[in-house]
């Protein structure tokens, strides 16, 4: 199995996908056992991998056994079985919280559905972390995109609006890509990244290489949503089902901040990015800005849901920013933060969704008195957010220890007081959230007071069942590991992912 | 200097954090279980600390280290003498304010007092990570788990006025140290490679790598973010955090959440600076000056005050200082008066604290204007009182005098005579706002206070207290709040005639920090 684990990354979910619309077919009940334990296959196979790459170094698998340059590869170093597993463990976690959530938000007959793009969702995720090929990687990204359209669309209230929103711009973004490729296949005839770091160096002051690259750069920063190009995200994660919340928001973004740095420092060389255009200057102030700009919009909204889609924002503002310091401290922190982001936003996003399971609740100042109804899913919060804000030893700190000392590194003081400064604002807008929490209005809890076995009647607790409890268990327990193994996590993985320039 | 590897200072940290799980688990169904709890781990706790004093007084060290995240950055204990010093002091109080707090949440029937104990007993673990921490990274982290841990404390009475008062209290210290002392530590990462603590400092080699600016701005960092030892101008949470209860304004704001701020003042002048690079920068002095201008501004606004509780918070905010001017002094006498008044501060300041939480349960006053003649309803309260502000204002024979006997010599050898200036300027000043409450309390006939007992009389009846008329009556507060209040009042006296224990300690710490000359 060992040698065709990275094929299997993709094939697996991929012919699951039409396995699990025959199984709807058959019985309803039997997509959701079916999606859990296909994806647990590929949280087993992306650490196969990641054994693979310790090992033996980087995998270069040929699909079909086709010769690069014309063949498609799978390339797979560090860095991408780095982000390979955490695109699979959070989309498994998220998979076993769906069970209850989607019953509850969607209708009967659109469950099949549900499951069947969601593997696809994951096939698309995890088609542009495995290949080596600009091209193929183009190719996922619109299936990634499709099916995040769909699943948002597949929610209430404005989600179908927002879904045509998010396909406008994304269509645009992924259209540069497009044009992005296209130019540089007609100045070098190949789409092999291996064989395009060969081929480039020699072209870097060709204009057809700088334009490509342009296109690249604002063609993902669309697609992760990167302020000033963040216009869509909001809307889109707001509407969907709790669910696809959690899994887009987690994954999506970050795999775009992969691709970001693939063609910034893989195809790309780190000389061509940092010295011979100022793309790094440039990517830092508009990251810095998207983490203020993130944090002040997030104080500002009443929305649970919309709040965290701004945090979102900053925290991609975050790893940018760590990619374009351009050192290895910043870049440590960039990866490790795509890591902890990821937990962090898929822990939110459930927790969001198991308070609106349980109590119908969106907005902020509903959730007073909250922690007496729901204790453990508040004491989850309070540790998820505490994580955000960046407090050790959860592990928001140690990516923020890295990020920080990468700006410093670069002397860069702006952008490390503004990493603190946003870090603040996270806090005043959770400390906002836990004190509606705890402390509710005044006139509320003094009327509490004098009828106090009354309230307790009235707030009896009340948790979501065991299926969405368990994966924020499993978040927040992940949470306060990752922050402890840091360390390892460091020097047994992301110590390699650092470009050779660094 | 031998190292003893042991995992004592765990089990002191881990003895209350246990203790607010039990104590969340018993809830408020059992009572006096819950409160068992309570007492249980601080008797525990303190027999762990000082399990460790022989360690210490052999001149040893206990390391131990959980795990290390990266070269340099590790969550790691080291106990040495300072640290076992503020141990002890802050698990013995913890005893005292164990039995005080129980005595004062029942007399006033407060709400969520299982909230209360377990959010105390997580504090006063925290305070040990505080003390017993091996680095810098350490220390940041349990400084912030106290921050946090202390905000439903000081919000517990859940009025707007509280939940304002324990916004500022939040506003400040996780401001000042997010943004200013994190930086700090970034900026001392990247400078030494390292966070752990030296005797004698991690920043002497760095001189000359870098430049003195550089060293000189990172100082400022941290002193603007240490805000827990109330250097103005971030003093301001200090007073605003009185709206807590009275045992959480004693055991916090006089002793762990203000003594862990100086603490980490003095670990980071001695521990991260070093006293001779602080000596050839001059930072040292700069702070001395500083420290003098918050001793006399804070001891002037404690004038103004009329709010009893208030009266005191301006003078820890002055008191604070005094540890800050001894450690800046850089000289033996200096710090040892500045170790010696962490302790010496404490126990007066619980003292007077303890006072006027026994003066509200008892009469329901909480201003300075109400407490004529209150001396003959509670003599035993403002028996202690008044030794307590005696120790404060530093009259032989209480222990207060001896810091400030230190400290006057520290100036000396530092010939800083402005700074003995300072501080016969702040002993008058202390005297000013202590002495009229003490002749208030006893010679004043309480005529005035009458009319002002009237009022609320009429309006809400109190839970558990009738507002006596004649001030003549013995109207103390229950024994549980006098006997511990008493208890530190003797306290002082007690460190006045003998304070060789702590100052064997401070002297071990003195040669640790000195290297030994």
């Amino acid at each position: 199995m060992t040698t065709q684990s990275p094929a299997l990354l993709i094939i697996v979910p991929l012919i699951s996908a039409i396995l699990c619309l025959l199984l709807g077919l058959i019985r309803r009940g039997l997509c959701y056992p079916f999606v859990v334990a296909v994806l647990g296959v590929s949280v087993i196979l992306s650490f196969d991998v990641m054994g693979t790459v310790l090992n033996d170094g980087v995998i270069r698998y040929r699909l079909g056994g086709w010769d690069p340059p014309w063949g498609i590869e799978y390339m797979i170093d560090h860095l991408n079985a780095f982000i390979a597993i955490i695109i699979a463990s959070i989309s498994f976690v998220v998979a076993i919280f769906s069970r209850k959530s989607i019953e509850h938000e969607l209708a009967k007959g659109k469950i099949i559905y549900f499951y069947t793009i969601y593997l696809l969702l994951f096939t698309g995720l995890m088609g542009i972390v495995v290949t080596g090929d600009v091209f193929n990687i183009y190719v996922f990204l619109e299936i990634a995109s499709l099916a995040g359209y769909a699943l948002i669309a597949i929610g209430r209230d404005r989600a179908v609006l927002a879904s045509f929103e998010y396909v406008v711009l994304g269509t645009v973004g992924a259209c540069f890509y497009l044009l992005g490729v296209g130019y540089l296949y007609s100045v070098t005839g190949s789409l092999n990244i291996m064989d395009l770091t060969l081929r480039l160096p020699e072209l870097y002051h060709s204009k057809v290489i700088l334009i490509a690259f342009a296109f690249f750069m604002v063609g993902l920063a669309l697609k992760i949503a990167l302020f000033p190009l963040h216009v869509w995200l909001p809307d889109a994660y707001t509407y969907a089902p709790s669910t696809v919340s959690a899994m887009v928001a987690a994954t999506m973004t970050k795999v775009g901040a992969y691709v970001m740095m693939r063609i910034m420092f893989t195809l790309f060389e780190p000389y061509f990015s940092i010295k011979l255009l100022p793309v790094t200057t440039i990517l830092g102030w508009v990251a810095a800005a998207a983490m203020i700009f993130g944090c002040i919009q997030a104080l500002a909204q009443t929305d649970f849901k919309r709040v965290l889609c701004y945090i979102l924002i900053a925290e991609v503002g975050y790893i940018v920013l760590g990619i374009s310091v351009g050192n290895r401290a910043g870049f440590t922190g960039a990866v490790l933060h795509i890591l902890n982001d990821a937990v962090m936003m898929a822990c939110l996003f459930m927790i969001a969704g198991a308070i609106y399971y349980k109590t119908g609740m969106r907005h902020i100042y509903e959730f007073a008195h909250l922690h007496k109804k729901m204790p453990v899913t508040v004491t989850c919060l309070v540790i998820a957010a505490i994580s955000v804000v960046g407090v050790p030893p959860t592990c928001g700190f140690f990516s923020k220890w890295y990020l920080v000392l990468g700006a410093i590194d670069a002397r860069q003081w702006f952008f490390a007081f503004l990493l603190l400064a946003s870090s603040l604002m996270v806090a005043i807008v959770f400390f906002k959230m836990m004190q509606t929490i705890f402390f509710a209005p005044a006139g509320e809890s003094a009327h509490a007071h004098i009828d106090e076995p009354h309230k307790e009647h009235k707030h009896s607790r009340d948790e979501a069942p065991a299926s969405m409890m368990i994966p924020i268990f499993i978040m927040v327990a992940g949470i306060l590991l990752l922050g402890i193994f840091s360390g390892q996590i460091v020097s047994t993985v992301i110590q390699f992912t650092v470009p050779k320039g660094f | 200097m031998e190292v003893v590897n042991s995992i004592r200072p765990i089990l002191a940290i881990g003895v209350s954090l246990l203790a607010a799980c039990l104590i969340l688990l018993t809830g408020e169904r059992a009572r006096n279980l819950r409160e068992f709890w309570t007492i249980l781990a601080a008797v525990v706790k303190f027999s762990i600390v000082m399990s460790m004093v022989p360690f210490i007084l052999d001149g040893k060290v206990i390391e131990y280290t959980v795990f290390t995240i990266a070269p340099g950055l590790s969550i790691g204990f080291k106990v040495d003498a300072l640290g076992i010093f503020f141990g002890i002091l802050a698990s013995f109080l913890w005893i005292i304010t164990s039995f005080y707090s129980i005595g004062y949440m029942r007399s006033l029937n407060e709400h969520a007092q299982t909230r209360y104990f377990a959010c105390f007993a997580i504090a006063l673990s925290a305070t040990m990570g505080v003390a017993f921490s091996s680095n810098m990274f350490t220390t940041f982290l349990f400084y912030e788990v106290i921050t946090v841990c202390t905000y439903p404390l000081v919000a517990h009475k859940e009025t707007p006025e509280a939940i304002k008062g324990a916004r500022k209290y939040l506003t400040y210290l996780l401001g000042t140290s997010i943004g200013f002392q994190l930086f700090a530590i970034f900026m001392t990462y990247n400078i030494t490679g390292t966070l752990d603590f030296s005797h004698q400092g991690i920043f002497g080699e760095a001189r000359g790598v870098v430049s003195d600016t550089i060293i000189i701005v990172t100082f400022i960092l941290f002193m603007a973010g240490i805000t827990k030892a109330a250097m103005m101008p971030f003093h301001g949470w200090l007073p605003a955090a009185m709206v807590a209860p009275t045992p959480v304004s004693a055991l916090l704001h006089a002793v762990a959440v203000v003594k862990t701020g100086v603490f980490v003042v003095v670990k980071v002048v001695v521990h991260l600076f070093g006293i001779n690079l602080l000596w050839d920068i001059g930072l040292g002095t700069a702070l001395a000056y500083f420290a003098s201008f918050t001793i006399v501004a804070a001891s002037v606004i404690a004038l103004t005050q009329d709010n009893l509780k208030a009266r005191l918070a301006y003078s820890t905010v002055s008191q604070l200082s005094y540890v800050i001017l001894g450690v800046a002094l850089l000289t033996p006498s200096g710090i040892t008066g500045s170790i010696m008044h962490i302790v010496l501060h404490a126990f007066g300041k619980i003292t007077l604290f303890f006072t006027a939480g026994a003066i509200y349960v008892a009469a329901h006053k909480t201003k300075v204007s109400e407490l004529n003649g209150i001396g003959r309803q509670m003599p035993f309260t403002m028996a202690a009182f008044t030794i307590g502000a005696f120790s404060m204002i530093g009259i032989p024979p209480f222990g207060g005098f001896i810091s400030k006997w230190y400290l006057t010599m520290g100036a000396i050898e530092a010939n800083q005579l402005p700074i003995i200036l300072v501080l016969v300027s702040s002993t008058i000043l202390n005297a000013c706002y202590f002495l009229p409450i003490v002749y208030a309390a006893f010679f004043k006939e309480p005529g005035t206070a009458h009319h002002n007992a009237h009022a609320p009389a009429h309006g809400v009846a109190f839970a558990g207290s009738h507002n006596p008329h004649s001030g003549h009556k013995l109207h103390e507060a229950p024994a549980m709040m006098v006997v511990p209040l008493m208890l530190t009042a003797l306290g002082t006296i007690v460190l006045f005639f003998a304070p060789d224990f702590f100052l064997d300690i401070t002297k071990i710490a003195l040669e640790n920090v000195t290297g030994g000359k």
